[in-house]
This record gives C-alpha cells, structure tokens and sequence, in this order.
C-alpha cells in the first residue's frame, strides 16, 4: 500500500518507476475518503491542486530528471500555514472565509521541492490547546483510539500521518504543539531551534516562541523535510543566518561516545508509571548503543508553566489585536461605532480558551501588574533558558518523556489548568529556544503511544536527529500501525 | 479563603481594553477561571529573580537591516479581497469621529 509508506521508501519506488506520484496522490486522497470521516484530521481537502502538482511530478520523473528527496511526496499543512487561493481558517470562527494573498515560505519552498498538497489540517483555534477541542469546528480523533484526542494545537498534523492520510506533514511548535501531538500519535515530530524556520505566511500566536516543523513516520524523512524547509529568508528577519547542513548524511554517526543528560526534574509525581518506565527503558537502549548517559538537572523546569502561560498570552493579546473586522476576517453587523463593532466582532470570532488568554495577556501587560507578571516570566525565562546553557556544558543532548502522560480522552480535562500541565515537559526547550523532537518510545499495556523527546543545543537539529534515529533504528516502536476501522 | 486576584470590575476594565464584549455569565466565568489561572502563577513570585536580566527573546537578535530597495509588493485588489466590507478601493467602517 503505497500510502503506508515513508518519504524515502515512496520515493525510491518513483525513482525505479514502479510507482508514479500520480498513484501516491490517488492512493492517499482515497484513504483520506475512507478515514477522514473518522478521524477528521482535515479541515480542506486539496484534490485538484494535488492531482495537478502530482502530474507534473510524473513527468519530472519521465523525462529522469525529479528535483530531490520530496519531489512527487504527498504532504499537508496545518490550517495556520497560509496558502494562496485555500481558505487558511486557524481554527477559527473569525477567520472562517479568509483566502490568503499568499503563499508562506514554508509551502513555497516544499512546492519548489516537489512536494504534493493534499490539504490543510485541524487545529486548536490560532493554536492554543492542547487536544484540538478548541478547534472552532469539530475535534480531530486519535488514530490509535477515536475516544481519545490527537493533541494539539497541531492534532490534525499530528493524526494524520498515523492514519497514512499524508506522508509527512507540517506544524507549529510555541509550547510543544509538534512535540506532544507528536508523542500522543506516536510519530516523529521535530520542533527546530527558534529561528531555524522561516515564520513568513504563519499566522502568529506568540512572536517570541512560534517555530514550524514537521511530522513524519520516521526520523530520516524529518531530516529530509528539515533540509528542505529551513534557513535564512529575507521575509522574516527572525530566521537565522546559520548554515542548513545534511541533516540526513548526518544521521549515520550513531551515538557511540555522545554524552546524553537525563533530567532529574523531568520524572514527577504524578506522572504515568508506564511513560516513566518507557523512558528509562529508552535510556538503558541508548546506553547499549554506547552512549555515556548521566543525570543532568534544569532546576527551573517547574516554573516554566507558569512563566510560559504568561509570555505566551501576552504576546497573543498583542497579536491578536489585528483581529478588528476591518481587513479580513469576520465583522459583525450593526454596530454603532468602531469600538462595538471590534467588541462585539471579537466575542462572537473567538471561542473560549482563545478569549482567556486574550484577557490574561492583556491583564498581565496593563498598568500595575506589568513588573509581578509579566516582568517576572521574562527574567524566569532566562534562568530556564540558563539551565539549558549549563547542561549542554556537560552532555550533548538531553533525553526525557515528551508528556507526563498519554493521549487521554475526548472531554477528559475541562479545567484550563489541567489541560495546561500537559505541556510541563515541552515548554522549557520553547521558551529557551531550543531544538527538541519527539518519537515513538513504547506503548502502554493499553496499546497507547508513548512520546520519547531529545532535546538538543541551539541550532544542533543534526545531534537530537541523530540520538532519535539511532534509537528509533534499535527498537521496532515505529513500524506499528494504528488499527482503524 | 483567599482574597480574590481578580475583581468583577477588573475582569471588565481587562475586557475593554481587550476589545471583548462578554456577557454577565461570560464575565463571572472568566472571573473564576482567571483567579485559578493566576493564583498558580503565584508560583513564579517565590523565584528570587533579582540582579537576572530578562529575556524577550530566544534568540538576541538587534536591528536586521536590509538594503533599502523598491520591490513590487502585493496588489491593491489582492489585499482588498478579503475585506468585510469594501467601498471601491477602501475599507469601510462605522462613523469614527463624531460630526
């Protein structure tokens, strides 16, 4: 089955012509028909643009001539990714109709790579979740079990792939919105450095944190996604001006002789038994491999919580400001004056978590609590972001469980704070800046997947990519399928 | 129990300046969530930060500069697409200042 395979198998059958894109297209637009309705990862279905783009991939294969490892590969995006002439909704009420003018640069760039658009993909409203229940429109299901979630924000992203709806996909990572979808449907999903990844095109949350990257169903195909996506782009002066290597070529080191940190802080109470005992069983794999592992403390990793769900909706409060009903998106009728107008424009576009951090940002930005909150979270972020800075002294990589727990049920966690411990193990690599993938790690006795995260030092995607692969090519974790109906 | 962290009237005062017209049962919810919200974030106070210098930013970055070059940017009818409510080539919005 063509669509159960990864970038790199697809593409060796284009390559020895015992397969065309054409047929991959087909192949996942059928399973898409078959199993969306399920699963409900997608938000559009692009049928017609990737038919076209497919077809011009078979004949960049006829005439020998494709133009890399994604040519002719069916992919999709998160709905907060823009996309010219396709409705990019983030989730959201207020931008239901909104067709964007143009492309973001990570969609410019795969579609130069060869890339197919299968379509775009559900999400928690402007990716703020945690399971993809705040998606204005309908909650996407976990493959592994449609009574649980996928994640979130990306949970479309992430449920997709399990369900070999699109071979690779791409999310968006502020507090670990790749990684713990990632880790609740078992796949690969990598979080780059800040800075990494072009934002150009993504509709902003929180300007200081935001980072795209990929989901993919093993570690050499986000290699391969990584290469084509990242580097410096003049439209978003964020992105770094740090060379892109061949994170593939890199992947062959193994871990022989590499320094792994494990964090004390990163096995709580609380936490499920079998995530913890998963993750210590990967350790005692990567030991095997002839990596020297040691324990590694980031003392701070508590506070993080706190300080993220401050930073992060203070930013959104000012981002979200655009959102006035003027240029695009929703207005509601009727108003007598331009402030009722956004007033009343706003309660009825945004749904509820989105309103909270909204009031909590602002909140925390206004007059007299500017200094205790908000000022407080920055100068935590440095001693977070410090932690890091004196563990990778010592160790080259850090290796941890990616959520204290695994995907839990749909309707399971009203209460916002719950719903935000999720994030406790993802957030410090946010807000430090710093690379972090999550893979497939074991499952529980229930047969649920269970999330392994390697954290690495800025800019060095290459090491957390190579500590993944090593681990992900001793144990057989990745070439389990969900069972769907 | 503790003294509220947050006051009807401040949950109102917050909403207006954030553009959001919520309703009474909407404000008393908002309230409630807000307060457990930031009692929590109590937590970061009993952090002595003094002398730590705060960080905005993952990644220093000061004053990107590029050549000052013309380039095409995008068309008139491009960005006017998706306006609410377009008058020709403006946005149009209810009365601003008073006649």
């Amino acid at each position: 089955m063509l669509a159960a395979l990864t970038i790199e198998a697809l593409g060796a059958r284009f390559r020895d012509g015992s397969a065309t894109p054409s047929a991959a297209a087909e192949a996942y637009l059928d399973r898409i028909a078959a199993l969306d309705p399920k699963v409900r990862a997608f938000m559009t279905v692009t049928r017609d643009t990737a038919l076209a783009q497919a077809a011009e991939a078979d004949a960049r294969f006829r005439a020998g001539a494709p133009r890399g490892p994604l040519d002719g590969i069916p992919i999709a995006l998160k709905d907060v990714l823009c996309t010219r002439g396709i409705t990019t909704a983030c989730g959201s009420r207020i931008l239901e109709r909104f067709v964007p003018p143009y492309d973001a640069t990570v969609y410019e760039r795969l579609r130069a790579a060869g890339a197919v658009l299968l379509g775009k993909l559900n999400m928690d409203e402007f990716a703020m979740g945690s399971s993809t229940e705040n998606s204005a429109f309908f909650t996407t299901r976990n493959p592994w079990d449609l009574g649980r979630v996928p994640g979130g924000s990306s949970g479309g992203s992430a449920a997709a792939v399990s369900a070999d709806m699109a071979a690779a996909t791409l999310g968006t990572d502020t507090g670990g919105s790749i990684r713990q979808p990632a880790a609740f449907c078992g796949n690969v999903g990598l979080k780059p450095t800040y800075g990494r990844v072009s934002r150009y095109g993504l509709v902003a949350f929180a300007s200081s944190l935001d980072q795209v990257g990929p989901f993919t169903k093993t570690v050499a195909d986000a290699a391969h996604v990584l290469r084509v996506i990242a580097g410096h782009d003049p439209q978003d002066s964020t992105s770094a001006e740090v060379p892109v290597s061949d994170y593939r070529g890199g992947l062959k080191g193994g871990v022989q002789g590499l320094r792994l940190g494990i964090p004390r802080e990163y096995f709580i109470d609380g936490m499920d038994p079998e995530v913890e005992r998963a993750v210590r069983a990967a350790v005692d794999v990567l030991r095997g491999l002839g990596a020297k592992t040691e324990e590694v403390s980031l003392p701070h990793t508590e506070y993080g919580l706190a300080a993220y769900y401050l930073i992060g909706p203070a930013e959104a409060s000012s981002n979200l400001a655009r959102y006035d009903g003027v240029r695009y998106g929703l207005r509601v009728p009727g108003a007598r004056d331009i402030v009722e107008m956004e007033s009343r424009t706003r309660a009825a576009g945004f749904g509820r978590e989105v309103k909270r951090r909204i009031m909590l940002g602002t909140y925390a930005l206004s007059a007299g609590y500017y200094d205790a909150y908000y000022g407080q979270a920055l100068r935590v972020r440095t001693l977070v972001a410090r932690d890091f800075r004196q563990a990778f002294e010592r160790v080259d990589a850090i290796v941890a469980p990616t959520t204290p727990s695994v995907a839990f049920k749909v309707g399971e966690k009203e209460d916002p704070l719950q719903m935000y411990l999720n994030d406790v193990f993802t957030i410090p690599a946010s807000l430090a800046g710093v690379p972090g993938v999550s893979l497939p790690g074991g499952f529980t006795l229930a047969g649920l997947p269970i999330g392994l995260q390697v954290i690495g030092k800025a800019y060095d995607e290459a090491t957390v990519l190579r500590v993944a692969h090593a681990y992900e090519q001793a144990t057989d974790w990745y070439t389990r399928k969900p069972v769907l109906p | 129990m503790a003294t509220p962290k947050i006051s009807r009237e401040d949950v109102q005062h917050v909403a207006r300046l954030a553009r959001l017209e919520l309703s009474e049962a909407e404000l008393e919810r908002m309230r409630v969530e807000m307060d457990a919200i930031l009692t929590y974030m109590d937590k970061l106070r009993s952090l002595d930060t003094a002398g730590v210098e705060p960080t905005s930013h993952a990644v220093p970055l000061h004053n990107v500069l590029r050549d000052d070059e013309p380039r095409p940017s995008a068309s008139r009818d491009d960005m006017l697409a998706n306006a609410p409510d377009r008058a020709g080539d403006f946005f149009r919005v209810p009365r601003i200042i008073e006649e």
